[in-house]
């Protein structure tokens, strides 16, 4: 019988007939924790008596969710990863370096790779054809000292792709859209395969886009297939030689087949406080905000930027919204800044912050004051994410939420376009 | 193995309690220290939890057994979550069902998570539950659910009292029938 992409690449690091349901035990190629989850890690790797990493090559340590940190605990769980990633001899990419699943992205993610990150987001290099998952410290912990780790096999839901994103419809829009059918719990424990025509036209930022918010969605992975648009990623990052083919067999057993006509989408909108909350962004215009947040895992890209420079440059936001850009690494801060992205937006009104996760998870850097209502291009609008209960969040494309700023209030991009 | 088995009370909680609602990210400076972090449990979303849990403790009748709907856990892979859950004094948590790092995460921590239709227990019901063999006893409206099965590896993680004991035991993942 055919094989899912779940299968196929379980199959070849377990070493055996890995289907749907099985429990395997797997080689993990990257292992990797942020600076949030990282000190419960190194302290469950030593409970457990472990002395060495596996494989110190293949383990990353990221200073990215308070960066740079706005509290001694922080600072103090800072020193703790650097002076662990200095005695064993791993990797650490510092306060400023950018957010852990787009350095993983730019510099590690290869075609069928298994990564386990301690980070829910790690789904995002799915985009790349990895088996790219989030698990907690302790499994984490395990996975840096034994270099494996065990798997439920998912099942696998198909999402097919056809046509074309029309005007001012993004990445971002087709992935609120399908959270919003399949809903926050409908893929739990399931991967998410992509495939059908529309892909070889979609760019890996816009993949990644989509991979990210998998976990939206309760999957466990979001897997695209490598292909041409893979090798070119690839090459352009120095490691066209880790690329290979990869893809689901004929006849491999979907549980559910999801058709989306990307001609038919709209700018979308997802309303607080649960991102399968979803509506066209038409539906929700109006709605004022105080702060506007261009960035994140999900669309700090160059990409991103590009769309949001292109709509903001010549205007203004709007006096009573804050309008803030946190690029997603230091390679797309410094790219954004050549290719002008960064003069426009700060002409335009534009805060721009250190690349990182910035306001995202309600640490630092643009915290919501009490009834604020932030338009955000990040995954999450849980109550609470940006550090305040009161506060409500929207998500939406770079584009909406370009748009938005300039008119204080919620706004279908295609107005600017 | 002989069966695990635990008694308590039902606090009853509604659908998709996130991992903010549980420890909201403006908490992150405490996460190196459990126990202060600890105190703002759910203290959003349900403020009176906390003391709901300690109030169970001391009456003696018995353990704080959460209850709640559908996608429990949802969002980040904070394993702090499942922790100060179980540090608040919780037993065990029955849901219907459950976000796939959350579940992981609390079996890791030593803290058993049983799915099941929990629209049939209602706040305050004594249950008696058998976590090895998946079945829960309603003692207040007389009904016993059964749970789906995990699979092999989790429960003898959790019959270990989760990861870190399992490996201190194992040193390595073994093969369980
Ligand atoms: S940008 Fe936000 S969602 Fe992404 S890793 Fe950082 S905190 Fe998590």
């Amino acid at each position: 019988m055919g094989k899912t992409l779940a299968e196929k690449i379980l199959s070849l690091k377990s070493g055996g007939d890995a289907q749907a349901g099985d429990v395997v035990i797997s080689d993990v190629d990257l292992a990797f924790v942020q600076d949030t989850t990282g000190p419960l890690a190194i302290r469950q790797f030593k409970e457990s008596g472990f002395q060495a990493l596996a494989k110190p090559q293949q383990t990353m340590m990221f200073l990215d969710h308070a960066a740079p940190s706005p509290a001694q605990q922080l600072s103090n769980d800072h020193i703790l990863l650097r002076r662990f990633a200095g005695e064993m001899g791993c990797r650490i990419y510092d306060v400023g370096e950018g957010i852990c699943h787009q350095l993983v992205a730019e510099n590690f993610a290869n075609p069928g790779d298994i990564i386990v990150g301690a980070d829910s987001h790690t789904v995002t290099a799915g985009a790349l054809g990895a088996f790219a998952t989030g698990m907690g410290s302790s499994d984490v912990a395990v996975a840096l000292a034994l270099g494996k780790t065990w798997f439920r096999v998912p099942e696998s839901f198909q999402i097919e792709l056809s046509g074309a994103f029309p005007r001012g419809v993004y990445a971002k829009d087709l992935v609120l859209y399908l959270i919003g059918q399949i809903g926050a719990d409908g893929a739990n424990y399931k991967a998410l395969e992509f495939g059908g025509r529309a892909l070889a036209r979609m760019t890996m930022s816009q993949r990644l886009t989509i991979a990210n918010m998998a976990v939206e969605a309760g999957a466990k992975v979001g897997l695209f297939p490598a292909d041409k648009v893979t090798w070119n990623f690839l090459r352009e990052h120095g490691r066209g030689d880790k690329y290979k083919p990869l893809s689901a067999d004929a006849g491999a057993n979907y549980e559910q087949v999801i058709l989306v006509n990307l001609d038919q989408l709209l700018p979308m909108v997802s309303l607080p406080h649960a991102v399968d909350n979803v509506r066209p962004a038409a539906q929700v215009k109006g709605v004022k905000i105080q702060q506007a947040f261009i960035g994140t895992c999900t669309n700090g890209r160059l990409e991103d930027l590009a769309v949001a420079a292109d709509i903001l440059k010549g205007r203004k936001s709007h006096p009573g919204t804050r309008l803030l850009i946190a690029p997603a690494s230091r390679q797309v801060l410094i790219r954004a800044i050549e290719k002008g992205y960064i003069r426009s937006l700060i002409e335009a009104g534009a805060i721009v912050l250190p690349p990182g996760c910035s306001a995202c998870l309600g640490l630092h850097q643009g915290v919501l004051g009490d009834g604020e209502v932030c338009l955000s291009t990040a995954n999450r609008n849980f109550r609470g994410r940006m550090g305040n209960p009161e506060a409500m969040i929207y998500l939406a494309s770079p584009a909406t939420a370009a748009a938005s700023a300039i008119k204080g209030e919620i706004t279908d991009p295609r107005e600017f376009m | 193995m002989s069966d695990l088995m635990l008694k308590g009370r039902a606090i009853k909680l509604g659908d998709n309690i996130s991992t903010d609602d549980i420890i909201p990210g403006r908490f992150a400076h405490l996460r190196s220290n459990l126990p202060e972090l600890a105190k703002h449990v759910l203290e959003d979303g349900a403020p009176d939890f906390a003391s709901k849990v300690k109030a169970l403790s001391a009456t003696g009748e018995g353990k704080a057994i959460l209850v709640v709907g559908k996608n429990l856990g949802l969002g980040s892979s904070r394993e702090h979550a499942p922790v100060v859950v179980k540090m608040s004094g919780v037993a065990a948590i029955l849901a219907k069902s459950a976000a796939r790092i959350f579940f992981r995460n609390a079996i890791n921590q030593g803290l058993p998570v049983l799915l099941c239709d929990t629209d049939k227990i209602g706040d305050g019901d004594e249950l008696e539950i058998n976590v090895t063999g998946g079945k829960i006893a309603d003692l207040t409206s007389g009904i016993t659910l059964s749970c789906g099965k995990m699979p092999a590896i989790m429960s003898a993680i959790l019959g270990e009292g989760g990861l870190i004991p399992y490996i201190q035991k194992y040193k390595d993942f073994v093969a369980t029938g």
